[in-house]
């Protein structure tokens, strides 16, 4: 560990950028760097501006958020750790990456939660407040000390930066000004256009007075300037202009975009990290454009609402996460029953029970599938980048309404805080649902007319004359009239059923990343996309023959995925859900608990699939899945 | 609400009148002298009464005998799942203003499993007349316990008698803050039961209508007196309340309640007894649907509103 002399450079040092010292170009094709504060010192503010303007300049990004678990953590403890990483590319990035090269930290606590997260390059330059250093508590100052030696057992260069010192020459509470200063600070590191910085500010601040933005903006101008004067090295992460235009927000912004492109009417939900930001975005822009969002009593009642509104004729969603999937069961069973389309987004989080609110997981697969009692089909479409999230809505809208049935949205909580550029849609009306027909229904048609080959079948929406049928939940004839006879559940559930198979003959076979044959396929689902196809590119420069297979669709299944397995030698999953290791104790072949694709993909295909999981409850890294890719590959054997 | 029929207004030919019969779905299959088929009387007059046109009238109800009520009519019904068809109507409403609304719950159905929502409806105040059939108990699976069981009632899941009071489906609707309109009527008196659901109908509001329902097969016993000694029923009785001649012809027994007056009823509802009329209704209690209605717009609007969050979010 080392300080830089620099951070100590008297506060009368000349201002004008540019005379600082020799500055050293770090150049980079990607970069990775974090800010890290306690809860609500802006952090997240400052990481997201900082990726927005890098994005408008023409880099790839991805940011994640770092979120502390409670909302009013104590201040300068590891577990308030705030803030966000965000990757840096010359061309388009798909992921987080594996550690930050550089780290902004408000307290050297956060900074420690970092590092003990194994967070941070090894040499990793990290700029920390120096102000804690000599705090006039001697708590403070112990803290410090110990901190710094615990982070000295590795190779980082801390500079220290006294923040609040240089907030206080603009602004009366200087640690609230912070999160401006550095971003002047990463806009001084990274050569950010100052002008566009500024525009952001005032983005950010647009709800705010002319004041608050000029504050904000007077103390990112006092970081830049300091980075300027007082850093000696700065980064270059070549920029490549967009040659088409482009959009920048994160996955839950996506999906409600998504939604009114779609042309949804009614969102109905209940508050649940990590999904409930949708309902926020919708809740401010949506009634503008002829929706609503319902805010039900509960999940129950949420699903309730969106399916009387469906069945009334509007387009409705309902947006949750775990427990209130749960919560969600039976009504979505109704949904199945009756065949009233209904499109659900599950932002899946960390589970079972409350599990991790606002942590990634993709655990909520087999209890799409399967979590209703009784047999009940339907569709699951899991995007994996930000702009999937925006497009998968018009894909589930359409199938709900064209085949009758539930659609799942898969989300999760990587995608629904991940900030990624993406090319800008172009709205098309095609895309939105046409308004139902509520002229009279034709003679003899029956409310459930299903064409025996297909289990397809067109409903009637109230208001048509000669349509009137009780819709039931009970097993039902195409008459809608309650039946008991044998043949009758047997005919409901086909129907049902066949709908599924119907969807998949629509599909073509997904194309593997890498090569069509090899040694070793990963198969993978939703947001790890980006993070599993980086590793298979850095094991095919390594020589490896090792492709990867991204399931958009996983009920039904996509086609021809036997024939794409019998190309590799081995098939193994990389998912975020729990599997056992097969050396834990007590696990044999046949007790193994698997991830839920790998079940999945066994139980459809007959090929010994095998997986690698894990539930740190933070996105995969490229290394780690690399690194079990080399394990995998180097067992032999099938599996 | 007040979808009328569309033959009758439609100007093609001779209006057609519709009957009674033209409401009439499946035939019935309520045990004999259940009073749910005395509110299916009821409701078929009030949709002759009113020619409410059968495609615009859509009946939500939940799991229990009460809940196949959908089924004998023929207007658009959705028979939900136990608990829930508050949820469901509340949905229905949102999305179409034009359709009449109806759910039809049993006391378990509303008090106990759906209380939540219950508790919600009567805030949200959206337009529509909600039922309580209540006959004491879980009728469709066989006499158990429910939350209005009379304290001591042995049923087969609390054998030595229910353990507790009942809870007052009155008293906790006109708790709930925006409770706009609640009455309580009797299947054994049907001129009433037509009049309360008339005055429900009318309401443009969440309307909550208990009937006190005979279920013969469980609780022969716990209307009986009521049935037998009409004077232990009292008659709510106000210029601006349910007024019914041969109900009060018949019911000696009178109170004079301004349904405008909600500590009034609270107080009435409290004091136990029995009694039939309006309790309460504001017709001036805030709607949500009236604020939280579907907008109307058009596929150029919305595109309009998506290229500017595009541009907002544009890099
Ligand atoms: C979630 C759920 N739990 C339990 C049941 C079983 N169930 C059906 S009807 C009913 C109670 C019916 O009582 P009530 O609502 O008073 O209606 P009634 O039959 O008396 O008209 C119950 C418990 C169910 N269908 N669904
Ligand atoms: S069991 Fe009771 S409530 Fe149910 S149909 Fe028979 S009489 Fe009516
Ligand atoms: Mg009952």
């Amino acid at each position: 560990m080392t300080t830089s002399p620099s951070a100590f450079a008297p506060a009368g040092a000349p201002r004008d950028a540019g005379t600082g010292p020799e500055r050293r170009v770090i150049r980079a094709r990607e970069h990775c760097v974090e800010v890290v504060s306690d809860s609500g010192e802006g952090a997240q503010k400052c990481g997201q501006s900082f990726g927005a303007v890098s994005a408008k300049m023409g880099n790839g990004v991805w940011t994640v958020e770092i979120i502390p678990a409670e909302i009013q953590p104590p201040a300068r403890t590891p577990a308030g750790a705030s803030g966000v990483r965000i990757r840096l590319g010359s061309g388009p990035v798909t992921n987080w990456g594996d550690h930050a090269e550089l780290v902004v930290a408000f307290n050297e606590q956060v900074l420690l939660a970092r590092h003990r997260q194994n967070a941070l390059a090894d040499d990793a330059v990290v700029l920390l407040e120096s102000s804690w250093r000599d705090h006039e508590d001697e708590t403070v100052r112990t803290a410090w000390q110990n901190a710094l030696e615990e982070l000295g057992t590795r190779h980082y260069r801390i500079v220290l930066v006294p923040m609040q010192e240089q907030c206080a020459t603009v602004v009366d509470d200087a640690r609230r000004g912070r999160n401006m200063f550095v971003l002047g600070l990463l806009a001084g590191i990274y050569d950010r256009d100052a002008e566009r910085c500024r525009e952001q500010i005032a983005q950010t601040f647009r709800k705010k007075s002319r004041e608050v933005y000029e504050r904000n903006a007077l103390l990112f101008d006092l970081g830049r300037t300091w980075a300027l004067e007082q850093l000696d090295f700065r980064v270059e992460v070549p920029t490549t202009p967009h040659d088409e235009p482009m959009v920048v927000m994160n996955g839950n912004t996506a999906l409600a975009l998504g939604a009114m492109a779609a042309g949804m009417d009614l969102c109905a939900m209940y508050p649940i990290t990590p999904a409930t930001s949708v309902s926020h975005y919708l809740g401010d822009v949506f009634e503008d454009a002829g929706g609503i969002v319902h805010q039900a009593e509960d999940e129950i009642a949420a699903a309730g609402v969106a399916i009387g509104a469906s069945y009334a004729g509007k387009v409705a969603f309902t947006v949750t996460s775990g427990p209130g999937l749960a919560l969600k069961t039976e009504f979505l069973g109704l949904a199945v029953m009756t065949e009233t389309p209904l499109v659900v987004v599950d932002v899946q989080r960390g589970g079972p029970s409350t599990g991790l609110p606002t942590k990634i997981e993709q655990s909520d697969l087999l209890a799409v599938l399967f979590g209703q009692p009784g047999d009940a089909p339907k569709v699951v479409l899991a995007p994996s980048t930000i702009e999937e999230c925006f497009h998968v809505m018009v894909t589930a809208r359409r199938i709900a309404e064209s085949f009758r049935c539930v659609v799942f949205v898969l989300s999760d909580a990587n995608l629904a805080t991940g900030v990624q550029p993406y090319p800008r849609p172009v709205p098309d009306e095609r895309w939105l649902a046409t308004p139902p027909d509520l002229g009279p229904v034709p003679e003899g048609l029956r409310p459930y007319d299903w064409d025996p080959r297909t289990g397809l079948s067109r409903r009637f929406v109230p208001g048509q004359p000669g349509g009137m049928h009780t819709l039931t939940g009970l097993v039902h004839d195409e008459n809608s009239k309650v039946s008991y006879a044998p043949g009758a559940n047997e005919r409901g559930c086909a129907m049902r059923s066949r709908k599924i198979a119907v969807l998949q003959s629509t599909l073509e076979p997904p194309v593997p990343h890498g090569a069509d044959a090899g040694d070793l396929l990963v198969v993978a689902w939703g947001s790890t996309r980006g993070a599993v196809e980086e590793a298979v590119d850095r094991a095919r420069d390594a020589g490896l023959a090792v492709s990867s297979l991204h399931l958009t669709f996983l009920s039904p299944l996509e086609p021809g995925l036997r024939e794409i397995f019998a190309r590799f030698g081995r098939v193994m999953t990389v998912e975020v859900n729990y599997s056992d290791e097969p050396d834990d104790p007590f696990v044999t072949d046949e007790n193994r608990r698997r991830g839920q694709l790998c079940m999945l993909l066994r139980a459809q295909t007959l090929v010994d699939v095998d997986c690698w999981t894990r539930v740190p409850g933070q996105p995969l890294r490229p290394a780690e899945i690399l690194t079990a890719i080399r394990a995998r590959l180097a067992k032999g054997g099938r599996p | 609400m007040t979808a009328t029929c569309t033959l009758t207004d439609c100007g093609a030919g001779e209006p057609v009148e519709l009957t009674m019969a033209d409401y009439q779905g499946a035939v019935a299959r309520w045990c004999p002298g259940c009073g749910d088929h005395s509110v299916l009387s009821a409701v078929q007059r009030l949709l002759e009464a009113h020619q409410l046109a059968p495609e615009r009238t859509v009946f939500v109800s939940g799991i229990g005998c009460s809940s196949r009520f959908p089924h004998y009519l023929r207007t658009y019904g959705f028979h939900g799942i136990h608990g829930r068809a508050l949820p469901v109507a509340t949905g229905i409403r949102l999305a179409r203003p034009d359709l009449n609304v109806f759910a039809v719950m049993g006391d378990g159905d509303c008090c106990s499993i759906g209380a939540a929502h219950w508790v919600h409806a009567i805030r949200y105040n959206v337009d529509m007349v909600a039922l309580m059939l209540d006959n004491n108990i879980y009728g469709l699976t066989k006499k158990q316990t429910s939350p209005t069981t009379p304290l001591g009632f042995a049923t087969n899941t609390q054998p030595r008698g229910s353990y507790l009071p009942p809870l007052d489906p009155l008293s906790v609707t006109l708790g709930v803050t925006n409770a706009s309109f609640v009455a309580q009527t009797a299947d054994w008196a049907p001129q009433h039961l037509y009049r309360t659901l008339d005055a429900a109908f009318r309401h443009r509001g969440f309307a909550f209508v208990r009937v006190l329902q005979r279920c013969p097969v469980w609780t022969s016993s716990v209307f009986q007196d009521l049935v037998r000694d009409p004077s232990r029923v009292e008659i709510l009785v106000h210029d601006d309340g349910i007024r019914d001649e041969s109900t009060e012809s018949v019911h000696t027994h009178h109170v004079e309640h301004d349904p405008g007056d909600i500590d009034a009823a609270r107080r009435l509802a409290e004091e136990g007894g029995t009694r039939l009329g309006l309790f309460f209704r504001d017709p001036e209690r805030p709607r949500y649907d009236a604020t939280r209605r579907l907008p109307p717009y058009t596929p150029a609007d919305r595109i309009a509103v998506l290229e500017r969050e595009f541009d907002r979010h544009a890099v």
